[in-house]
């Protein structure tokens, strides 16, 4: 059988398979090469003074210590501040919304929001929250920008997951009396609490990455915010990310650039880890529906 | 189907609220407020994505037309000189435009391809263990941060397209192409496979029982049926080149510049990225008007996106 294939075309077959493995060995080799040069530059930077203490002209030292806290400050409080409403909306638009040209806008406005790139956010956010609600460069200005951009995120996992509870679950829980609002209380969020815990981790990721809107809105300071602090307007404050951008592109000091760059892709690999087990968890969650 | 679980539940929370004894009834009034209350906050979280667009759009209006408007809508687009600081400041922005518009253009003729042939040989050739493998990988190429992207930009790839080409500086359109080619491979590579899985099998075992081999196949009845969902993963990946900005702000030069292949360039985000900190007056709201540009541009870019998806649906 093989045999009665003309030359001409197992010719054209052999090039199209080894462009193919070509494209993925390209797209493999060139992930190993750059976690690999990453860590090697990066890893040898890292001590635990770099880690634990704040950048200081006097002595000539670098640390990323404000950066850090600042990293983790914003992360919780846009979780904080958008679980609540992109679960809110994703509950409207599954369980209680009935016009569907609202619905369709709704969609439609949440597609365009996915697709604003991250500086328009940064731009927007400024004269939104720095300067029309008098935030000032602040980290509380970069959570509201965050949070709008993440906003997406979480609306469609939640959603994406609130689809596959069971129509049954409702109507019995509706039947035995239950209203509509302790019926998603006590059925329907919590069948659907893996996709909502995916929909925190992918956002996690996006905030953990994000630079360019935070740029103008939670600023370049290095200085080290008290927990109590974080929340007030007018306490500006770089993450990792924006750290990194500064010392690289501004100050040409690549060793610190590297390091924090080593630093963020460890963070990577472990939210792209957690994201693909609880992922997993919730295929098998759907698969018994 | 959703429409009768809706009056279902809607009946429901009408006939809670019948209950004859007296305590009885209090409770289930409280109970109905509450109810209300759930459906009204509901409603507000619902509509915030909404809000969330008209307010940035407004936002976006009134603070870049009033530039526009000063210094002349062609003037603005077509002028190929930015000059702001000059002592006769020259606004256009062509130069940006059309360095976007190149740059992305370049990512997509260098990404797209390595990106589909990926997507091709994951959906349809590999073992199961390696196309796991492939698809991790594709999955963390998307959660590195554009600045680490950036970083190695301005480190190897600046360097190597300077020695290569044999020029004064490597931060220009070209370096920037190859890292967007690179950032925009997850999008092409997971919409592509997508689209590519969702052919029904009866396409392929056709082909195959006509004696066809399985990668003509493939490549002659699998891809063109899937082509729509392949555009859709193209118009995808405009989308992050045309809007990426701090990983081509690392590795472009950044000089208001016509685009040449080895020139440095500014693209329309890094625009408004670079003067943003010192700028005021004119400047910053020619910088606003900028942004409103990009906006338009990716409004488009989803519209297109949107037609395809809803064609690909008919």
């Amino acid at each position: 059988m093989q045999n009665k294939i003309s030359n001409k075309r197992k010719a054209a077959d052999l090039v199209k398979n080894v462009l193919m493995y070509a494209a993925t060995g390209i797209i493999l080799l060139f992930l190993v090469f750059l976690i690999g040069y990453i860590l090697f530059r990066g890893l040898p930077n890292i001590t635990l003074k770099f880690l634990s203490t704040k950048p200081s002209l006097v002595r000539d030292t670098v640390g990323i210590l404000p950066n850090i806290l600042n990293t983790l400050y914003i992360v919780l409080m846009t979780i904080i501040v958008v679980l609540p409403i992109g679960i809110g909306s994703a509950v409207y638009l599954n369980e209680y919304a009935k016009n569907k040209k609202l619905v369709k806008m709704i969609e439609l406005a949440t597609e365009t929001l996915a697709g604003i790139p991250s500086i328009i956010y940064g731009l927007v956010g400024m004269l939104i929250f720095v300067q029309f609600l008098s935030f000032g460069t602040s980290l509380l200005a970069g959570v509201m920008t965050l949070a709008i951009m993440t906003l997406p995120t979480i609306m469609r996992t939640v959603q994406e997951s609130l689809k596959t509870v069971p129509d049954s679950y409702r109507e019995g829980a509706l039947g035995l009396g239950s209203g509509k609002w302790h019926m998603i209380r006590t059925v329907v969020l919590p069948s659907s609490i893996d996709g909502i815990v995916t929909g925190c981790i992918l956002s996690i990721g996006r905030i953990v990455g994000e630079s360019a809107a935070l740029l103008f809105t939670a600023g370049m300071a290095n200085e080290i915010i008290s927990f109590f602090n974080a929340p007030m307007p007018n306490n500006a404050g770089s993450t990792l990310t924006v750290a990194l951008y500064m010392y690289a592109k501004e100050r040409g000091d690549f060793d610190i650039a590297f390091a924090i760059a080593a630093i963020l892709l460890v963070l990577t690999l472990i939210i792209n880890l957690a994201a693909k087990l609880t992922a997993d968890k919730l295929k098998k969650g759907g698969t018994g529906k | 189907m959703n429409d009768a679980i809706n009056s279902a539940m809607n009946n429901s929370i009408k006939g809670a609220a019948s209950p004859a004894a007296g305590a009885g009834r209090r409770a289930a009034g409280g109970a109905k407020l509450l109810e209300k209350i759930m459906n009204v906050i509901f409603t507000i979280c619902g509509l915030t994505a909404l809000a969330f667009v008209i307010v940035i759009t407004v936002f976006l209006l009134v603070s870049g037309i009033p530039a526009i408007g000063q210094i002349g809508l062609f003037k603005f687009l077509l002028g190929q000189e930015w000059r702001p600081t000059a002592a006769e400041p020259l606004y256009g922005i062509l130069p940006f435009i059309s360095s976007s518009v190149f740059g992305t253009f370049g990512a997509i003729i260098i990404g797209v391809p390595i990106g589909l042939l990926c997507a091709i040989y994951i959906s349809k050739f590999a073992p199961r263990g390696i196309g796991a493998v492939v698809r991790d990988a594709v999955q963390l190429l998307a959660g590195i941060p554009s600045v680490v992207y950036g970083l190695v930009g301005m480190i190897i790839i600046v360097p190597l397209v300077r020695e290569a080409f044999n020029l004064p500086d490597g931060a220009n359109l070209f370096s920037a192409i190859i890292v967007l080619s690179i950032m925009i491979l997850p999008s092409v590579i997971s919409v592509s496979e997508t689209a590519i899985k969702a052919v029904p099998k009866e396409y392929e075992e056709g082909s195959l029982a006509l004696g066809a081999t399985k990668t003509e196949t493939v490549f002659k009845i699998v891809v063109p049926a899937a082509r729509s969902g392949i555009l859709a993963s193209v118009v995808l990946g405009i989308g992050r080149a045309i809007g990426e900005a701090m990983a081509v702000m690392m590795v472009s030069g950044n000089a208001a510049n016509m685009p040449k292949l080895f020139g440095s360039v500014r693209f329309l985000t890094t625009a408004v990225a670079s003067e943003m900190s010192y700028s005021s007056g004119l400047q910053r709201k020619a910088l606003f008007s900028i942004a409103l540009v990009l906006f338009i541009f990716i409004l488009l870019i989803n519209m297109v996106l949107n037609f395809i998806i809803k064609r690909k649906k008919d």
